[in-house]
């Protein structure tokens, strides 16, 4: 990983040094105008926060019956990741809100659910910091459940229909031409968020391995 | 220690309660044109898209610079416990 480390950041800064010309190109949707832009970050950074979730969830159980302790690193990253790329989710929804929907906060299935994850992952992580000895089999339960909430978040808007749009928007956009640049734009921003969530992971999880070595040094220089 | 985690547990709370609180407004009775709105409720929508871009911005240097933070300390222990264990060793 620390080979390719510096072409993925470089890589990563240079697409998002393009994204907002990228997306000042996309067309205009008919009934929000300008305020929609804000959709192809907000999309992306919760695929990149779904992402984060479910590889913690994952890491998290295999920590939990396995003992893997590079589990463990890697649920602890993702958890924190988590927790950035949802609170930017929740601050670009709310932004959005506000214009497109007249509210700040529609309180609807999909949003209320988002903030529960959310309150989850951060508890994850004050479990995880304050809980003591075995906080991190506390935390990693916690990780499981935390990642259980993603599929019913994201299928809640088909499930309870609210002012949120369904999952079938998206699918819907390479109907029409001006729809497909949109689309283009979403899968260029969605891969810059996923490649700049590697590239956070890989300098979270070397934080949480010189913590381990200094730990361990620790329990050397005790004996 | 503890009081600190309490801090941050109410604050969190008292945070999200107060979004979670705040509802969607009373539906009207009749349909007003954009055009008979006061100037001073016409919702502008390039400073929230700016907003948006540029919290994102924001939280993700703060972020990378608490990570930034965080793996110096640790490096600044283990040279210290490095040398205090070579010291000692002698």
């Amino acid at each position: 990983m620390r080979k390719i480390f510096l072409p993925l950041l470089v890589i990563t800064a240079a697409l998002f040094a393009y994204s907002p010309y990228y997306i000042n190109q996309a067309p205009y949707e008919s009934t929000m105008l300008l305020v929609q832009k804000i959709f192809y970050y907000h999309f992306a950074t919760w695929m990149a926060g779904a992402t984060a979730v479910i590889v913690c969830g994952v890491a998290s159980g295999y920590y939990l019956f396995k003992g893997s302790v590079v589990a463990d690193r890697v649920a602890v990253a993702t958890a924190e990741l988590g927790v950035i790329f949802g609170a930017f989710g929740l601050i670009s929804g709310t932004l959005w809100g506000r214009k497109a929907w007249g509210t700040w906060w529609a309180g609807d299935a999909r949003v209320s659910m988002a903030l529960v994850a959310e309150l989850i992952f951060i508890g994850y992580l004050l479990v995880r910091k304050y809980g003591g000895p075995g906080s991190e089999k506390l935390s990693a339960a916690m990780g499981v459940f935390g990642a259980a909430t993603a599929p019913f978040i994201y299928k809640s808007v088909d499930w309870w229909r609210t002012i949120h749009p369904k999952t079938s928007v998206m699918s819907s956009l390479n109907d029409t031409p001006g729809g497909v640049i949109m689309w283009n734009i979403v899968l260029f921003c969605t891969l810059a968020f996923m490649l700049l969530l590697t590239v956070v992971l890989a300098a979270r999880m070397r934080l949480e391995e010189l913590r381990a070595d200094l730990d361990r040094l620790y329990l050397e220089a005790e004996d | 220690m503890l009081l600190r985690t309490v801090a941050l547990t109410l604050t969190s709370f008292v945070l999200t309660t107060g979004i979670a609180l705040a509802q969607a407004p009373a539906g009207q009775d009749e349909f007003v044109p954009l055009s008979s709105l006061p100037p001073g409720q016409e919702l502008p929508a390039a400073p929230l898209v700016l907003a948006s871009y540029a919290s994102f911005l924001l939280l993700m240097m703060f972020y990378l610079w608490t990570i930034w933070r965080r793996i110096n300390k640790v490096e600044q222990d283990l040279d210290a416990l490095k040398r205090r264990q070579g010291a000692a060793s002698r």
